[in-house]
């Protein structure tokens, strides 16, 4: 950045511009496992760079004030559910089952999918 | 946000088209290897050699291949040079297309909904909240990037680097130099931030 403080601090007050910006290129792990997935969605011919900025488009348009990476994951999700790669009942089943996994997972291990169908001592 | 991630990446596994030990290297790539720097090499080849500036203007994606930085999404490079008439300023009001293989993902603020609808409004007013004014004569380009077309403003070399070799110019030229919120930095501002010996 090279705007000085002054100016810095009157850009923080405009409603919705994040000036504290260089900070990691990631705020947390998921959001570059979701910006990877996407890239490698493309590559593999999933679906052209084109509909994908259409699509974060109008994520973005639709739901302006969901930071960016929620939006692009939305955005994954709802390209591939559209085009059938991964259909939406079968992600949220998938959803559903890791949220028991890592309830069914003691603090401190790796949460493994099924964990909750192992039987228990 | 971790569990549906995890869903989707699992799921896009087993259906084989996402390889894990893949995901973690391209993430690797963009969050320590590609980043500014690539661009401000090619603005620093650019100041210093007239003829791949030249070769800037006429083809910016093969000239910027040349110095071995390609885009991932087959997108177009255009280069925006800055003159005393005028200044480039580059945006996504769509998204966020950004041109990743020569500035790395791009900061939040370039993000932000008030950053892509105010810089085509009034790009003056967002330019001097970065602390860049210009005079009066200077006319302001915003360039609004997309899919296909990603923009990089070549700033203008400062006064006073007339001796300096590429690396050194390189480290004058910052990010927002390259998208058109800032200035190339002179010697003095490099040095006082640590930037150039």
């Amino acid at each position: 950045m090279s705007a000085p403080d002054d100016a810095r601090g009157k850009l923080l007050q405009s409603p919705g511009i994040p000036l504290s910006d260089d900070g990691p290129v990631f705020a947390e792990p998921w959001e570059a496992k979701a910006f990877a997935l996407a890239v490698t969605c493309h590559e593999r011919g999933l679906f052209a760079w084109h509909d994908w900025a259409q699509a974060l488009g109008g994520t973005i348009a639709a739901r302006p004030d969901m930071p960016y990476y929620r939006q692009w994951l939305a955005t994954l999700e709802g390209l591939l559910a559209e085009i059938g790669t991964v259909p939406e009942a079968e992600r949220l089943d998938r959803v559903d089952a890791w949220d028991r996994a890592a309830r069914a997972t003691p603090h401190g291990e790796p949460i493994v999918l099924g964990r909750d169908l192992e039987p228990h001592d | 946000m971790e569990l549906r991630v995890r869903a989707l990446e699992s799921l896009l596994v087993e259906k084989g088209y996402v390889d894990p030990p893949a995901l973690d290297v391209l993430i690797e790539t963009y969050e320590k290897q590609v980043g500014p720097r690539n661009g401000a090499a090619v603005v620093a080849r650019a100041w210093s050699d007239p003829a791949f500036m030249q070769a800037l203007r006429d083809d910016a994606t093969a000239a910027i291949a040349s110095m071995g930085f390609t885009g991932r999404q087959g997108e177009h490079m255009v280069a925006v040079e800055n003159t005393p008439d005028t200044h480039n300023m580059v945006v996504c009001t769509l998204c966020s297309c950004y041109p990743w293989p020569v500035l790395g993902l791009p900061p939040a603020w370039y993000k932000s909904p008030a950053y892509r609808s105010r810089a085509v409004i009034e790009p003056r007013s967002v330019l001097g909240e970065f602390g860049v004014t210009l005079s009066g004569e200077t006319a302001i380009r915003v360039w609004d990037s997309t899919a296909e077309v990603r923009y990089l403003v070549v700033p203008r070399r400062p006064e006073g680097t007339e001796g300096m070799d590429e690396a050194d110019l390189a480290c004058l030229v910052t990010r927002d130099s390259m998208v058109g919120t800032g200035l190339a930095l002179t010697p003095e501002e490099a040095r006082a931030r640590g930037l150039l010996a």
